[in-house]
């Protein structure tokens, strides 16, 4: 992972609704750093991706995981699971972004040890202001490995 | 955005750091910032533990709703610390930031395998320290969605 720090910077966005994945893309995309974003659809594609299998063999490592919790195929709390139980991927941060209104999911994912969690805003400027402040502290501020 | 929004009560704040100076200024800081929180200060690892078990003088001590972690503390050091916190049934929704002046590849590994929320390094200069430290008051305090219980 440390050959990351030099070159491209990857994100990998976890997202069902094009709507919303657009509206992160573009966000992401006016970030200081520019960095790389894969769209996967599903929580069985985001596996498939982190372990580089089927389509993905020469997928990069990603910096940054930004995961939808409502998801198709597999949701956003077994591939959080899946990802912070394995020696490797867990050291990846991970972003739990959901449009969820229950507690519950967001002590779930904390229990399963999501980086941090954040409630997708109503308001498409307050949405894509938000998606801005998470690359910005988690792409230039924090040290990640 | 999220649970402090609506004002209920102050954010508590756990905050684990040997040095006097830098958790003075870390206090300081943090109480100049938007969202209303409340320090807590613990000394060392051990004292840490004493505030989140509610033992000794920390009797009344409240769930904190964010930790921040130095790793190099006398008594019992900052992994240890956070290995307890993230394998404890209760404890470990806890949002733990590590704050250090390490830069150590083997820190930000460890500190990560060990399910550290975040790891920042604290800068030497007075004024970037601040500024840090209003990064993740800004971050934790305002985009993030806490844990409530």
């Amino acid at each position: 992972m440390p050959e990351a720090r030099d070159t491209a910077v990857d994100v990998l966005l976890v997202e069902d609704s094009p709507d919303d994945a657009d509206l992160m893309i573009e966000a992401l995309k006016d970030g200081q750093l520019r960095p790389r974003v894969t769209l996967v659809e599903d929580g069985e594609q985001a596996l498939a991706y982190l372990h580089r299998q089927g389509a993905y063999l020469d997928a990069p490592r990603p910096n940054l995981i930004l995961l939808d919790l409502h998801l198709p195929r597999k949701n956003g709390h077994e591939v959080l699971t899946e990802i912070k139980e394995d020696a490797v991927l867990r050291r990846i941060p991970l972003v739990i972004l959901t449009a969820s209104e229950n507690e519950q999911d967001f002590l779930e994912a904390y229990d399963r040890h999501a980086n941090c969690c954040v409630r997708k805003p109503a308001d498409q400027e307050q949405f894509a202001l938000v998606v801005r402040k998470i690359e910005q502290f988690w792409l230039r501020f924090v040290r990640r490995p | 955005m999220n649970l402090m929004s609506n004002g209920a009560r102050p954010i508590e704040i756990l905050l684990v750091e040997d040095s006097i100076d830098e958790a003075e200024l870390t206090m300081e800081t943090l109480r100049e910032g938007r969202v209303s929180n409340k320090v807590h200060w613990a000394q060392d690892g051990e004292e840490a533990l004493d505030f989140l078990r509610r033992q000794g003088r920390h009797g009344g001590a409240p769930r904190p709703d964010l930790i921040l972690l130095d790793l190099h503390l006398p008594r019992k050091g900052g992994h240890e610390v956070l290995a307890e916190i993230k394998s404890h049934p209760q404890w470990k929704r806890i949002p733990v930031v590590i704050m250090t002046s390490s830069t150590d590849e083997k820190d930000i590994l460890a500190a990560y395998d060990r399910h550290a929320n975040c790891y920042v390094t604290k800068p030497i200069d007075l004024e970037e320290f601040m500024e840090a430290v209003r990064s993740i008051e800004d971050f934790w305090l305002t985009i993030v969605h806490l844990p409530a219980a």
